[in-house]
């Protein structure tokens, strides 16, 4: 592999972009392509499936064998609400590999005592993703049970086309955020986008027991895709 | 979606700046059960240092081997490792899978 190709595949990382670098295996040549420069071939299509799906993979192995490997974004999770939950939640997905954002407006509750070791924002979320947009490689967790707080970025969420969004809340009050939805046109198709009430049934009691059904329904959505 | 995978590639960015000559391997077929998925890296200097896995360690040692060879060679290889492979490497996967790996030097 050529230095420069390495670096590309780095810088690509930094700007949470995807890239893809094919491998001739009986050369090795090595090219990159990124997603907007893809050739108008069979090759081309092929690489595109493969940076949707996050696939790499050999092609053509009975002649000319090629290794296509895609490099995408790390997954990202952002947390609004810095509440308990958050806490055990934090370390959780940091050891998955995610990249951690906690969000929350309320300045007693983000404190970096509370939150040492990732990234903390005492602002309130729109602002925030209006500088660090959300995209198809993060997941959104909103835990603050404040419809003024979760809403919004909720909403963003569905927009973005999160892989995963999750709201806390009881079926109650995920009926109540439905109709106040509902009101911004998004209907019931889009809501069913939100893991409400959030996380897998696992009978969890206490936070950290809530933050790992959380955090496992977060890495079944990523690696199996949306089920339901 | 990626994960710690990439991490492999940051680290040997780094190496790479201090001047370390390096080789990459690289899961690139599995059949089986594998122990890392496709696309996973193993990065290994000239002294044999590694970070990494493209194994549960079964095979670390004999890539390392190799790449140290693809490093003074300058030459890409293929390697394929599976269960009870004496005749190659007399290592082999304990999970009864097979993989391929392709180790190549890091070049300017």
């Amino acid at each position: 592999m050529q230095v420069q190709i390495l670096q590309q595949i780095a810088q690509a990382r930094q700007s949470r972009t995807a890239v893809a670098v094919v491998t001739d295996i009986q050369s090795g040549d090595q090219t990159l392509y990124h997603p907007d420069g893809l050739p108008a071939d069979e090759l081309g299509a092929e690489i595109d499936r493969r940076l949707r799906s996050g696939k790499s993979g050999i092609v053509n192995p009975d002649e000319n064998e090629l290794f296509i490997q895609v490099h995408v974004p790390s997954p990202r999770l952002v947390i609004i609400g810095a509440v308990h939950i958050s806490q055990a939640l934090v370390p959780m997905a940091q050891a998955c590999g995610f990249d951690v954002t906690v969000i929350d407006p309320r300045t007693a509750f983000a404190t970096p005592e509370r939150f040492p070791n990732v990234d903390l924002l005492a602002d309130w979320p729109q602002e925030v993703l209006q500088t660090r947009p959300l995209d198809s490689y993060t997941a959104l967790v909103a835990v603050t049970h404040d419809p003024k707080i979760d809403d919004l970025p909720l909403q963003d969420a569905l927009k973005e086309k999160c892989f995963y969004i999750g709201a806390l809340g009881s079926r109650k009050t995920h009926g109540k955020r439905a109709v106040r939805f509902a009101e911004n046109d998004i209907d019931a198709t889009a809501l069913a986008a939100i893991h409400a009430p959030i996380g897998l049934d696992i009978g969890a009691a206490n936070p950290a027991e809530i933050a790992v059904s959380i955090m496992a329904e977060i890495v079944e959505t990523l690696r199996r895709g949306d089920q339901r | 979606m990626a994960d710690q995978l990439n991490d492999t590639l940051l680290i040997a960015e780094q190496w790479q700046a201090q001047g370390r000559a390096l080789a990459l391997a690289t899961v690139i077929d599995t059949w089986g059960s594998a122990p890392r998925p496709v696309g996973s890296h193993l990065i290994i200097d000239s002294e044999g240092n590694f970070e990494g896995s493209v194994s549960g360690g079964c095979v670390e040692g004999a890539v390392v081997f190799e790449a140290v060879e693809a490093i003074e060679t300058g030459k890409p290889k293929v390697l394929e490792f599976g269960v009870a492979d004496e005749t190659a490497w007399e290592v082999g996967l304990s999970c009864g899978g097979r993989i391929r790996i392709y180790v190549e030097p890091v070049t300017a």
